[in-house]
């Protein structure tokens, strides 16, 4: 009979200091009222931090207050408090903590978090992004800037699609120099970029480590670690320097023929967000049967680094457009996603593809029924589906999900016996 | 004719899937090609302009069971969505030569691509509509958006659509739109005349008939209207808002209306009316058109708006509709409606305009619970 799959003790670097920078940043967002600092909330998916950070401008993502409330099971009296002022059960319960955290007065002058003072709608293919600041900037009061954001439907960006993006850029600029009293300057951008760059380059050298057997870490839940730093400190010396340790610490890794469990025995790529208020539990059910993720689509929301793109200083805000227009998960199309997903099946050598599919991100789930169709029927992959929510607890029904994945595991566990004999 | 001749013959064509209207005009326009539009906003002009038939597809309604469709998209998924899906994996959008998109919202979004993979023969073009409405660069990007899906009418069906062509289909779009506001200040100034389940089934019609004709059609039935006879009744005035996408069952519209109600402003079909002014006039008319998105639309919770507040539009609609509440009606699992809904209602709740929400689903077939609570909210309004 097998050993017992366990997780081993892993702690590392990585994750010390990733804790360590993401509690700076929220430090720097805590005393940014009294060192009178401009604010800009926006979102993860194909963001222009960089830009906000050239501009003087503090970012801050209501995205990441709602995960870290979620993870710490914070998040459904938060979610019922926006429900209790009219949000519907059915809408997206990201928006819902966020706005309950307001409501409970987490949020505003005088907080650990600030109203941002400027809200840039960086639209990049999530139409609730709109909401979402529609309604924090008529609850803060914050100026809100809609950065529109053409959605992949051509094969490449056209001229017409960057001309569009960049001329918003610069009218953000504008707007970012009006509030912050200072000149944009162009070669400080560039600055930036070529940290961003840096830090895209280690995060890629990262994500292809786990192309090894066994992969050193692993591509979902431990990419939460390396997925702060890229996409809210990205432009930073901190992310770069992080990234470069990061690869030193997953090469070592490689080198010793360690992953994060103590056996390897199932390659999966994970298609969706986490249930973020049962992370550990969820995991739980893939590390007993040695399943490690050897890619994910979530970590790419921010930015697709590893098959190459990287922003350009010599072209920042064109670079900037190109990234937001097309290097990310979110601006691209499902269909545009099979294909993503079967380059990590086919480049890491996956054995299976396990779908979460979560209802308050319909941009990431409508229509994974046909995903999965596609890649059992067309492709010949193993593939799971299950259900719940990335933020809201009530919909994660542990006994359904453990059954599911259970006997998903079984069924590949056989086929890899008749397969081996 | 009389409007009620009119109606019930419009109640049958509505009735019938989008195969068989199609098939009935390519036999009298033989080569002819068909485009529907799926809610909210399609251009029109540059379909017909391209000498194409424009029509809209607005998911089953009743008329389909999924058989299908429910395997591809989850549960929690609004059921336009997988209805349109459903009608194309069941035969009923054949003839159909293409179907066009745009970022509604999430779900539409994936639609899009989705129906391609599985219907890769269908020509399937996905608009993006701009949600910036201030840039200086949105017009132009508008405009260059619209050529860009003229030339994939071009390069998929050899149509070109010229400039003067498009000129005229905007010529002929605009009297249509004027029709259809003639139609709105009617049933606002004598809602007696006009029951909104007509005035639905009358627009509807209109998104399945040559623009031509549909014009011709609605001057008909103004006149017939004139001549309508009716008398007026001690009802609530409201303003129906949320239903611009999946379409509400005409059961839970008459329901709306007999239990004491007079709907005097919706976003029923709102595609269809979406501009508030004619778009025609002098210069480029990709410009013209993209310029009227942008500054002449009217609000919509799929279109981001800058320059005044969610809530405003819908006060405005009250307003000019002298109506006493406002009746919100979202399709179940529709984000941006209920999205909308906290904002709005705020903002009525400032303004002192009372409300309700009545949550649908196309496939709805019961109403009794929808009554009761209608019935209620009109007597606490009438009787207070």
């Amino acid at each position: 009979m097998a050993q017992p799959v366990t997780e081993r003790a892993y702690q590392g670097r990585v994750h010390e200091d990733s804790r360590r920078l993401m509690t700076a940043w929220m430090g720097e967002l805590g005393r940014a009222e009294a060192e009178r600092r401009v604010t800009g909330a926006i979102m993860i998916s194909g963001n222009c931090v960089e830009l906000l950070r050239a501009c003087h401008v503090l970012p801050m993502f209501p995205e990441v207050t709602a995960l870290q409330n979620a993870i710490r099971h914070k998040s459904l009296p938060l979610i019922l408090k926006a429900e209790q002022v009219g949000y519907s059960s059915d809408n997206c319960a990201y928006v819902k903590a966020d706005v309950g955290l307001v409501l409970e007065g987490g949020f505003g002058p005088g907080k650990a978090l600030p109203f941002p003072d400027l809200i840039v709608c960086n639209y990049v293919g999530c139409n609730v992004y709109v909401k979402w600041f529609e309604h924090l900037a008529d609850i803060s009061g914050g100026k809100l800037f809609m950065l529109d954001v053409p959605f992949a439907r051509t094969d490449a960006p056209s001229a017409d699609d960057i001309r569009y993006v960049v001329r918003q850029l610069e009218e953000l600029i504008q707007l970012c120099e009006s509030m912050t009293g200072r000149r944009f300057d162009i070669d400080e951008l560039r600055e930036v970029l070529a940290l961003s760059a840096r830090a895209q380059d280690g995060y890629a050298r990262c994500k292809h480590l786990t192309k090894h057997h066994p992969a050193p870490f692993d591509s979902y839940f431990d990419s939460i670690n390396m997925m702060g730093p890229i996409n809210v400190l990205r432009g930073t010396p901190e992310a770069a320097a992080f990234f470069d340790a990061a690869v030193a610490e997953f090469e070592s890794l490689v080198a010793q023929r360690l992953g994060p469990l103590s056996e390897e025995r199932f390659r999966t790529v994970i298609e969706g967000p986490p249930p973020y208020p049962f992370y550990k539990s969820f995991r739980n059910l893939f590390t007993k049967w040695g399943a490690v993720a050897v890619q994910s689509t979530y970590s790419t929301v921010g930015g697709i680094w590893e098959f190459g793109f990287r922003h350009d200083p010599r072209r920042p805000l064109e670079s900037i457009a190109e990234q937001m227009l097309r290097e990310n998960l979110t601006n691209r199309s499902i269909v545009a996603r099979y294909g993503q997903i079967r380059r990590y099946v086919e480049d890491w050598q996956a054995d299976a593809l396990v779908i979460h599919s979560i209802k308050s991100c319909r941009l990431f789930s409508a229509g994974q029924g046909d995903m999965r169709e596609h890649f059992i029927k067309d492709l010949g992959v193993p593939t799971l589906l299950v259900e719940s929510d990335l933020e809201d607890p009530r919909y994660y029904a542990e006994a359904q999900i453990r059954n599911r994945v259970d006997a998903f595991f079984e069924a590949l566990e056989h086929k890899k016996l008749v397969a081996a004999r | 004719m009389t409007v009620d001749a009119l109606v019930t013959q419009y109640r049958e064509l509505i009735a019938e899937p989008l195969s068989a209207v199609v098939e009935r005009w390519k036999r009298d326009h033989p080569g002819g090609r068909a485009i529907a539009s799926y809610p909210v906003w399609a251009p029109n002009e540059v379909i017909h302009a391209a000498g194409m038939l424009p029509l809209a597809v607005l998911g089953g309604g009743t008329s389909v069971e999924l058989t299908h469709a429910d395997a591809r998209f989850q549960s929690f998924v609004c059921s336009i969505a997988k209805s349109t899906l459903e009608l194309g994996f069941q035969g009923r959008l054949a003839g159909v030569d293409g179907l066009v998109f745009s970022n509604i919202c999430d779900v539409a979004r994936n639609l899009g691509s989705i129906y391609k993979r599985n219907f890769p023969h269908t020509f399937v073009e996905y608009l993006h509509l701009p949600q910036n409405s201030t840039s200086a660069s949105v017009v132009p990007y508008l405009a260059s958006e619209l050529r860009r899906l003229a030339a994939a009418f071009e390069a998929a069906f050899g149509l070109k659509v010229t400039e003067s062509a498009l000129a005229e289909a905007i010529e002929a779009y605009d009297a249509l739109r004027a029709r259809v506001r003639a139609l709105y200040a009617l049933r606002i100034a004598e809602p007696q005349k006009l029951a909104t389940t007509e005035l639905y089934t009358i627009l509807r019609t209109m998104t399945l008939v040559p623009v031509g004709e549909a014009t011709a059609a609605l001057d008909t039935m103004l006149g017939a209207l004139a001549a309508r006879d009716a008398r007026p009744r001690d009802r609530l005035r409201v303003v129906v808002e949320g239903a611009f996408c999946e379409q509400p069952p005409l059961g839970l519209l008459e329901v709306l209306e007999e239990a004491g109600c007079y709907v005097v402003e919706d976003d029923l079909l709102l595609g269809w009316r979406w501009f508030t002014a004619d778009v025609g006039g002098a210069g480029d008319p990709f410009e013209q058109l993209a310029s009227a998105y942008v500054n002449r639309a009217v609000p919509s919770s799929t279109r981001h708006e800058s320059r005044e507040h969610r809530s405003v539009g819908l006060i405005e609609k009250v307003r000019r509709g002298r109506a006493d509440a406002v009746v919100f009606m979202p399709a179940k699992f529709c984000e941006p409606a209920l999205f909308d809904y906290v904002l709005m209602k705020q903002g009525l709740e400032r303004a002192g305009i009372p409300h309700m929400l009545v949550e649908f689903e196309e496939k709805m077939w019961t109403f009794e619970r929808t009554r009761n609570e209608i019935e209620t909210f009109v007597e606490s309004m009438l009787f207070d």
